[in-house]
């Protein structure tokens, strides 16, 4: 598959055109659409492991997807514990995958 | 064997056989007839709504299942789109001698296209004869709910009720015996 | 603090609905949800909806979302979004956040209508990355328009499992299966008919056994069960999917009628713990109203008429609608309701749902 963004759907229609902005993940630029949820712009990138748990390092991703479990939190811009799922990418924004429960900057 | 639609999602000939919205055979015979699959009493009733010949009756309480009037049918088909369990379809027996057509909705893009050969599958996905794509009508009024219809070897029109889906890879579904 | 008449807690169809009989009979309403956007599940549910005309058969989910946000604006309901409500305090007053600020809303009358969350399934490897709610990947094929994986295994056959994975194939993903430990099917059987039809199999008496993966999903063991719902081994089989789906069921979202003291009752066959609820919607808190998943888990359908009878009954308790009118319209909902509550689906949750429905006696004297 070129791309998990679902471009044409058969009920939703086509994607409508959306400003790209520009987001740094772990490091990497990367694309994604303003107004977007990070946890969908990762997905779209094929990334799925956002965090690692803080005494065994398993790795966690987006669970309920509607702010209510916080298994998909990452640092973003320095801060950690934000709920991906629910908070929208800026231009320039930071996001980076969290060991454990973060460190505050 | 078949233990029927709430054991396996598939309709046995003991349901199809009991199901007022399906034609008798003599009815086939006739031509283009609605074949409304609908066996579970469920609170519903946009199929009686959407029949302009009134051959669609549901009733009071709406959980009644759908009776097919077979004189008052034309098999015109615009019941099929309005159905939101997708469980209404349509076969012309007399399209020619050797072919039936059969209708049905189709959710799913790409769509074929018209003149198109295609692969017709039964109940169970199972893929049993080939076809060729005679229309696609998908009027706004269908609200995104296209209807295709094909034709087919007549043996097959009381099996065949879609194609296959549009798919990107077909791997294998169990890879192995842990 | 800031007071209003009507604070409707929850923007979902049993929210918008009361909001609107609210408005509709002129008083004013301030409608609160913790999302950017109202509408509750109802945006992800692109498929059409059963019922007759006047339960909006036939229409969308997404489409009676639209139309039901033209109903507020046009009735000039308030909406205070992104504002979570922490909590509920006697005599009615409300705690709330928004962008990490704090406050309190005092209001006359009360709608409680937050819904209900997805249940988990514990088995080895369930917190994989790619392991998830059903509901879950609902949004995000659906609202997201993103695809988290391309090969899903759906667990649990009810509604919401066979119309995820239908919706799921709409977006251009494969469902390997559907199984379900039960020996039937949970869900209406023409969902599993355009499911089958489409080449899923969907494997009754089997559950998930582990799922595995380095990092994330790679793999799922699935198992038979037998009559006893024991797992038979040597039935096991691996699927290579890249995503597991749960449903499991839905439990309502109590937090805030446990809070202020509401009395519940327990029956699984609706969730769990539900606060009961008279024929007003009311709860055993004066002034406090219940209506859609959060009284006991149905549908879209049966909130939205339960939010309808909770503004109805609130605009009666304020004075705006009086006598024969308002009792027709409570009558005509309560009937809907019954028809949506019938037929061997319904029956049960329509039974259940009157065994607390016992009258105002319960109440709490004031």
């Amino acid at each position: 598959m070129k791309t998990f963004r679902v471009e044409d759907h058969p009920i939703l229609g086509k994607l409508k055109k959306r400003k790209k902005v520009k987001i740094v993940v772990d490091g990497k630029e990367m694309d994604a659409y303003e107004g977007e949820m990070i946890a969908s712009a990762l997905l779209a990138h094929g990334k799925k492991v956002f965090r690692y748990t803080k005494r065994y390092m398993e790795s966690r991703g987006v669970f309920c997807a509607i702010g209510r479990c916080t298994d998909c939190v990452m640092t973003v811009n320095g801060i950690p514990n934000i709920r991906t799922c629910v908070t929208s990418v800026k231009e320039g924004m930071k996001i980076e995958t969290q060991k454990g429960l973060g460190k505050w900057r | 064997m078949n233990k029927g639609l709430k054991f396996t999602g598939v309709l046995s000939e003991e349901e199809l056989k009991k199901c007022p919205g399906y034609p008798s055979e003599e009815r086939f015979k006739k031509g283009p007839v609605a074949v409304i699959e609908c066996i579970q009493e469920i609170p519903c009733n946009p199929c009686e709504v959407a029949c302009p010949f009134g051959a669609i009756k549901v009733g009071d309480p709406i959980i009644n299942l759908p009776v097919l009037d077979e004189e008052k049918c034309k098999g015109c088909g615009l019941c099929i789109s309005s159905c939101p369990g997708l469980a209404i379809f349509t076969v012309d027996m007399l399209y020619s001698k050797t072919k039936a057509v059969v209708s049905f909705p189709f959710e799913y893009l790409p769509l074929p296209k018209v003149g198109n050969e295609i692969e017709a599958v039964n109940r169970e996905g199972k893929i049993v004869t080939t076809g060729r794509v005679l229309k696609i009508k998908n009027p706004s009024k269908n609200d995104r709910t296209p209807v295709i219809s094909i034709a087919i070897p007549k043996e097959w029109a009381r099996e065949v009720r879609s194609i296959t889906i549009p798919q990107e890879e077909k791997e294998e579904r169990i890879i192995e015996r842990s | 603090m800031e007071s209003v008449e009507v604070a409707v807690i929850g923007a979902g169809p049993a929210g918008l609905s009361a909001s609107i009989e609210v408005a509709k009979a002129g008083a004013e309403v301030v409608l609160i949800d913790e999302n950017n956007k109202p509408g509750g599940q109802l945006f992800k549910q692109i498929h059409k909806f059963f019922g007759s005309r006047a339960h909006m058969a036939g229409i969308r989910g997404i489409d009676i979302a639209t139309q039901l946000l033209e109903e507020c604006e046009k009735f000039g309901v308030k909406t205070l979004l992104d504002t979570v409500a922490f909590g509920l305090f006697e005599k009615n007053k409300i705690g709330l956040v928004n962008n990490d600020k704090s406050f309190f809303l005092q209001a006359k009358k009360i709608v409680l209508a937050t819904g209900a969350s997805e249940n988990v399934l514990n088995f080895p490897g369930w917190t994989l990355p790619g392991v998830m709610g059903a509901g879950a990947l609902q949004t995000i094929m659906n609202v997201n328009r993103v695809l988290p994986g391309k090969r899903i295994l759906m667990i649990g056959s009810g509604n919401v499992g066979l119309i995820v994975s239908y919706q799921a194939l709409q977006a251009g993903a494969e469902v390997i299966a559907i199984v379900e430990a039960a020996p039937q099917i949970g869900g209406y059987g023409v969902h599993a008919a355009k499911i089958r039809r489409a080449g899923v199999p969907i494997l009754v008496s089997h559950t998930v056994q582990q799922v595995f993966g380095s990092d994330c999903v790679e793999r799922a063991v699935i198992i038979r069960l037998d009559e006893k719902w024991k797992p038979i081994l040597g039935s096991e089989k691996k699927l290579k999917v890249d995503v597991v789906c749960l449903n499991v069921g839905l439990t309502p979202l109590t937090e805030l009628a446990w809070m202020v003291g509401c009395k519940f009752v327990y029956i699984p066959a609706l969730g769990g713990h539900i606060p009961i609820h008279n024929w007003n919607m009311e709860s055993s808190k004066k002034d406090l109203y219940i209506a859609g998943d959060l009284t006991g888990v149905e549908e879209a359908s049966t909130a939205l008429e339960e939010g309808r009878l909770a503004g109805l009954a609130i605009a009666e308790s304020l004075g705006y609608l009086k006598g024969e009118k308002i009792f027709k319209r409570k009558a005509e909902v309560r009937k809907r309701l019954a028809a949506l509550r019938s037929g061997p689906f319904g029956e049960t949750k329509r039974k259940l749902k009157e065994s607390f429905m016992q009258g105002d006696e319960w109440k709490e004297n004031e």
